[in-house]
């Protein structure tokens, strides 16, 4: 492709993605920030899906499959949240170092 | 397409956009200032969007990510007290093993990028991709589609179910007595 903009591109830009919003889960304490991070990876996985889809050929199918899991991300964020209320209404806090209750 | 210089250009000032709002959604001490940081970081996934020919998808990023689910996380940021958050990192696994983790994990998966022979078919021509997305979801992807219907339903009723409040209102509270 001589210098222009390649799969490889889109590719790196998703693994970043990738790589901050797993960096985000993994160090956060607060509950609704391990939720940022997710929402961070999921769209790398999106970037990836469409990159694959735009150079592979296969328009729809890549395509379809990054709006499936834009709307399980929906249902994954609108679950969390009331899960993470549940908690503050139970714990007044949302540190998930707090949520050991069920830990012997 | 991307072969042009404004491509070019018009990638790497997204590319650059979404980093560094994803940077900040990632490393910023206040989760306020993340949940606002990930409007930039998502609206640039949707110009990425664009860029791969992607329209219809791109608007659905806007509506759902931008319009629904960031628009709950700083509801649920500003719901929940304690939102200085200044202890940033956790016991378990602190900055440096994260970014030990994560630094492993990138480096395995930078070295599978680049040194895969990827399978590239020839550039189709960009058109909209609204009506073959609608036919798929209708014809091929019809079963998916309804039992994503069922998803969202279930996910609906789960989160008015948990995040209902059923410890008793207080006694005073006269106002309270008809909520339950």
């Amino acid at each position: 492709m001589g210098g222009g903009i390649t799969l490889e591109h889109f590719l790196v830009l998703g693994l970043i993605l990738f790589l901050l919003g797993a960096y985000c889960v993994l160090t956060r304490r607060n509950a609704i920030g391990i939720l940022l991070g997710i929402e961070l990876m999921l769209n790398a996985a999106n970037i990836n899906y469409l990159a694959f889809a735009f150079f592979g050929g296969a328009r729809y199918d890549g395509q379809i499959f990054a709006i499936f899991v834009i709307m399980l991300a929906a249902a994954e964020a609108v679950i969390g949240l009331a899960v993470i209320l549940a908690i503050y209404q139970n714990l007044r806090t949302i540190d998930v170092d707090a949520t050991e209750t069920l830990s012997g | 397409m991307l072969n042009s210089l404004a491509a070019q250009a018009i990638f790497y000032v997204i590319a650059a956009l979404t980093v560094g709002f994803a940077a900040l959604v990632a490393f910023s001490r206040n989760i306020v200032y993340s949940a606002f940081a990930l409007v930039g970081a998502l609206m640039g996934v949707a110009g990425v969007y664009i860029l791969l020919a992607a329209d219809f998808v791109a608007m659905v990023q806007v509506l759902l990510y931008v319009g629904g689910i960031v628009v709950l996380t700083i509801f649920a940021v500003m719901l929940t007290q304690g939102i200085g958050d200044l202890a940033v990192s956790n016991r378990a696994v602190g900055p440096g093993a994260g970014l030990a983790v994560v630094a492993l994990a990138g480096a395995v998966m930078l070295y599978a990028t680049l040194r895969t022979p990827w399978h590239l078919a020839t550039a189709v021509a960009v058109a909209s991709t609204t009506y073959g997305i609608g036919n798929a979801f209708l014809g091929v992807y019809v079963l998916p589609f309804e039992i994503a219907s069922l998803v969202l339903l279930a996910a609906l009723v789960g989160a008015v179910t948990i995040s209902r409040q059923d410890t008793p209102p207080p006694a005073d509270g006269a106002a309270e007595k008809g909520r339950s």
